[in-house]
């Protein structure tokens, strides 16, 4: 008798706790007052100038938890320096995994930086969300569950330049410059695909190294093909190089730039204003430099918490608005777990984005996610710089 | 002697003690100390200065993943083979370097560092290399079904072949060739007149040396799971230098506290300063430098031998820097 | 024939930045017999010191005086208080403390002025010598620079007193003490002129590659075989390798064998050209005694 009623209090026990329970689902990192993230950002390295991205997230946090947080729980991300080298990436995702315990890994940044873990994430089942590169494997549900991108395919922002060639000047010869890595290869394909069969119209091809002073003899090179379209990927200090070098030698393109190498601040300034004038490319936030932005509501927003969270920073660097952009779709992810912060339900949450519109991104362009499509974005602007700024034109592309 | 076996019993006992991540840290600092002695054998002991042996390390690592992704090879086979070809490369670059000597070798070894990623991103054995994705390799399981998770079988198998290959280490330099070697940076002149052969010495060490960290290489690549040019950039054989110095220039045993300082320092200053974390790591640099010349080795070496008092035993070879 | 001679231009142009800092090694390396590995990050944290000046309203020829004048103290006291305790010890912990350094100066570069670039202005016309297409002023004034502080250091460690002193403190500390030279202020002085010089050459690469804490570590590296290709004890021969390289890179790069393995086969050719004068172009054959 006495051990029937043990065990009915037992059951009882666990049922009732099993109702107190249900409600709240908690994965590794969080309590009822933290959620615990996790990233590793280039600090230091090569790639050094995209740590402002880490920087920008780590703000953006501390005014949601100024603010009371994400359903009353602070978000504490942990952003580890692995100064663009893939073996130390490894290190800090394992530190940041195992022994930190993070809810999710969030913007990692660098292709090869991810590459190095991806497989370890999936493994291990952790969520490897919104990851600060454009590389066009990210998006393979079926492999690779656990992983999601963030900004427009590197490919498919390629492909809309290459039809815009086609559609404006067919016919022509087209130059390139890219950067000799999977950054810069993974935009040319793109145009390459792009262009279909017509990818005979690219008469000359140069690359350069992050290593490079100056990108001064491959722009020689590419100016003595004869092109008259030029298009430049590159990382915004070449960027700057080229649009310069182009100018001064006199050479006269059709000149598109990559997206990456599209702030004003970063890029076009130092290159010289009136040297950039004419330069086509696609945007998919907004400009920060922008009048057109003045009274938009993101946007002051964005200029608000500029002022008051990263006072010394230079507000016309792109990569603080992109920063802000990706952090607040993470607080909206985050939000719609509610009280279920396992890792299985903030996959689900990041892989059921419907509609998002963020204060940073251009009028039109929708975030969306499903379970079959990891793509979040897919639509782009093209812009053209008139010396002051980047003017929109033609309507918002890609589904 | 007792003294080596607590500390290899200590080695053996820690993948039990501490986390899997962990494992995997101290992983990194076997596969470096290996680098690390190679190095030492080479610019220690035999004062050939080289800035470039993060491309050997690279070639290793490369071999590795390729005969494990593209063969199917299993990971235990590929670090003879990373160590012969690596042997093949070193002797083959130390040839031509034998004309070279202090910062003329210095530039041409680093000239081969500098040049490796762009080397492994050539798109002529981009099948091969995986390009500028790189390769990612499948860690292995501890074998016979035994109950050790991957980082800990890991750890213990490189551990193994540390200890096979500072024995084989410590015997080469120990005996007449060590004194051949060391002979050579000392005073080369000399050591020819009593009948070395230079060119040949001098090229087999720069192939043992560049065997040593191709062995390392492969198995770095097996414990990281991963492989890309971006990996291998010059800022590894630096890196591999100031563990050389740190721990102790010709010597053995600095092998393993220069591996231990470039692998847990750069952590460490990162928790002291998120701002300027390689500062704090400059500092350190200094610091050593000053207050332990002959690095760690030597230092370890002096308080051992004040704490014995005068009885203490001399080294048949007393470590100096290599020629300028 | 017309982009033959463009890319020989261009990569003039490029050869006098790495000429301009090959000479900051070789004036080291005069006066200390080490190449000091950090001379590319002391001259960018010198341009960011420039650069702050200029910001806060100084014209630019006061800023370049200034910014040289402090380098030049920052370099004597660098020596006396960092190199001095190395100074006899063996040349890898020497080494050592030089990339310590090169790696404090890079991270206390970025943590102050972040990584994003900057501008840095240039004091030479923005248009073009005759309007020409191929080489602009500034990098024509980059080479005239440099070529006029090569004379101006031939004829110091020719021509004075001093300059023979440093050379003799750094061929043969022990015998130049007899003789009453002060050694460690000579390599003190020798530290303060090569930072004097490595300032100089940042403040004429900025405008070309612009200002961010990095924006050296390419330029070292050419650099360095620049100087050695000419003979790492002859300013003259630095200034010609920094040029030859520059050509080499670029005609490599546009006819041999395209972009991607320029670096490559450039830095091949160099090693080959030490093979065939171990010491460099120009530089002294050693002839050493039993």
């Amino acid at each position: 008798m006495k051990r029937l009623s043990m065990g009915i209090v037992a059951l009882a026990a666990c049922v009732a706790m099993q109702a107190a329970v249900a409600d709240k689902k908690y994965g590794p990192g969080v309590t009822d007052t933290e959620i615990k993230l996790g990233q590793t950002m280039p600090y230091s390295g090569p790639a050094s100038a995209y740590g402002a991205i880490g920087k920008a997230e780590i703000a953006y946090f501390q005014m949601i938890n100024d603010q009371g947080g994400v359903n009353g729980r602070k978000i504490n991300l942990i952003s580890l320096d692995d100064a663009y080298s893939p073996p130390r990436t490894v290190e800090q995702v394992r530190k940041l995994v195992e022994e930190d315990q993070v809810l999710a890994l969030f913007q990692n940044l660098g292709t090869p930086s991810n590459s190095a873990v991806h497989k370890y994430l999936n493994a291990k089942k952790v969520p490897h969300l919104f990851i600060a590169t454009g590389a066009t494997k990210w998006g393979d549900p079926a492999n690779f569950p656990w992983t999601i991108g963030f900004q427009p395919s590197y490919q498919v922002e390629a492909q809309i330049y290459a039809k815009y060639i086609l559609k404006n000047k067919p016919g022509s010869k087209i130059a390139v410059l890219y950067q000799n890595d999977d950054y810069g290869k993974d935009y040319l394909k793109g145009l390459k695909d792009g262009l279909g069969d017509k990818t005979g119209m690219i008469v000359a091809e140069a690359s350069y190294e992050v290593t490079d002073p100056t990108v001064d003899s491959q722009i020689v090179t590419l100016q003595g093909s004869g092109a008259d379209v030029m298009f430049t990927i590159a990382t915004p200090k070449f960027a700057a190089q080229s649009i310069r070098k182009v100018y001064d030698i006199g050479w006269k393109p059709l000149h598109l730039v990559n997206n990456v190498a599209s702030s004003v601040g970063a890029v076009m300034t130092p290159a010289g204003l009136d040297k950039s004038t004419g330069l086509i490319t696609a945007l998919y936030m907004k400009d920060p430099v922008d009048p057109q932005w003045d009274k938009d509501a993101g946007m002051q927003r964005w200029h608000a918490f500029m002022k008051k969270y990263m006072p010394d920073a230079n507000t016309s660097d792109f990569n603080y608005v992109y920063g802000y952009g990706a952090a607040q779709l993470m607080v909206m992810v985050l939000k719609a777990c509610g009280d279920d912060l396992s890792r299985e339900n903030l996959m689900k949450q990041a892989a059921n984005v419907r509609d998002v519109t963020l204060d940073v991104s251009l009028p039109g362009i929708k975030y969306n996610t499903g379970p079959s499509d990891y793509f979040l974005v897919e639509q782009l602007q093209l812009a053209r710089f008139d010396g002051k700024r980047w003017v929109l034109f033609g309507d918002v592309i890609g589904k | 002697m007792l003294g080596l076996l607590v500390l290899l019993a200590a080695a053996v006992a820690l993948p039990f003690v501490v986390s899997n991540y962990r494992v995997f840290q101290f992983n990194m600092v076997l596969v470096y100390a290996i680098v690390l002695l190679g190095l030492n054998m080479l610019t220690g002991y035999n004062g050939q200065i080289s800035l470039g042996h993060g491309a050997f390390y690279a070639i290793g690592a490369y071999a590795a993943a390729i005969l494990m992704d593209h063969f199917g090879w299993p990971y235990w086979a590929t670090p003879p083979v990373a160590g012969a070809l690596c042997f093949v490369f070193g002797f083959l670059f130390g040839l031509p370097a034998l004309r070279l000597s202090g910062h003329y070798l210095a530039l041409a070894t680093f000239a081969l560092a500098v040049a490796m990623p762009q080397i492994l991103k050539y798109k002529r054995i981009e099948q091969w290399t995986g390009g500028v994705q790189g390769i990612v390799i499948v860690k292995p399981d501890a074998p016979f079904g035994w109950k050790l998770t991957p980082d800990q079988w890991l750890y213990l198998f490189t551990l193994a072949i540390l200890v096979i290959m500072f024995v084989l280490g410590w015997n080469l330099l120990r005996g007449r060739v060590g004194r051949a070697i060391t002979a050579i940076r000392d005073h080369p002149m000399a050591a020819q007149a009593m009948g070395v052969n230079l060119a040949l010495y001098k090229s087999l060490t720069f192939g043992v040396s560049a065997l040593y960290t191709g062995v390392a290489g492969a198995l770095g690549a097996v414990v990281v799971q991963f492989v890309a040019p971006d990996s291998f950039t010059a800022g590894l054989s630096i890196n591999f230098l100031i563990g050389i110095v740190i721990g102790g220039v010709a010597s053995i045993s600095g092998a393993v506290y220069g591996a231990l300082f470039i692998q847990f320092v750069p952590n460490f200053a990162d928790q002291l300063s998120k701002a300027a974390p390689w500062a704090i790591y400059g500092i350190f640099l200094l610091a050593f430098v000053y207050l332990m010349p002959t690095g760690v080795a030597g230092f370890v070496r002096l308080a051992w031998r004040r704490m014995r008092g005068a009885k203490g035993r001399e080294e048949a070879i007393v470590p100096r820097g290599a020629d300028s | 024939m017309e982009a033959f001679l463009h890319q020989v231009l261009s990569g003039l142009a490029t050869g006098g930045i790495y000429a301009s800092l090959a000479l900051a090694l070789v004036m080291i390396y005069q006066s200390t017999n080490h190449i000091n590995f950090a001379q590319g990050e002391m001259a960018m944290f010198s341009t960011y010191l420039a650069w702050n000046m200029i910001n806060a309203g100084l014209p630019y020829w006061w800023a370049f005086l200034l910014t040289v004048t402090i380098s030049f103290a920052a370099g004597v006291v660098i020596e006396r208080v960092i190199i001095r305790p190395v100074e006899n010890a063996p040349v890898l912990s020497v080494i050592t403390v030089f990339i310590a350094l090169l790696v404090i100066f890079n991270s206390v570069a970025g943590w102050i002025y972040s990584y994003t670039i900057k501008t840095f202005p240039s004091p030479f016309p923005e248009q073009p010598l005759f309007g020409n297409r191929f080489i602009s002023s500034h990098e024509l004034g980059t080479i005239g620079v440099t070529l006029a502080v090569l004379v101006a250091l031939y004829a110091f460690f020719r021509f004075t007193p001093l300059g023979l002193a440093m050379r003799a403190a750094a061929q043969n500390a022990t015998s130049s003490r007899l003789v009453g030279i002060r050694v460690g202020w000579m390599l003190a002085l020798g530290w303060g002129l090569a930072a004097a010089v490595g300032a100089i050459a940042g403040m004429l690469i900025a405008p070309i590659v612009y200002l961010e804490p990095n924006m050296m570590s390419g330029v070292l590296l050419y650099a360095f075989a620049a100087a050695l290709v000419g003979g790492i004890d002859n300013p003259f021969g630095a200034v010609l390798g920094g040029f030859l390289v520059g050509v080499l890179e670029n005609v490599v790069g546009a006819y041999v064998v395209g972009t991607e393995l320029k670096l490559t086969v450039a830095l091949v050719l160099i090693v080959g050209v030490l093979l065939v004068k171990p010491t460099g172009l120009f530089g002294r054959v050693f002839v050493t005694r039993v």
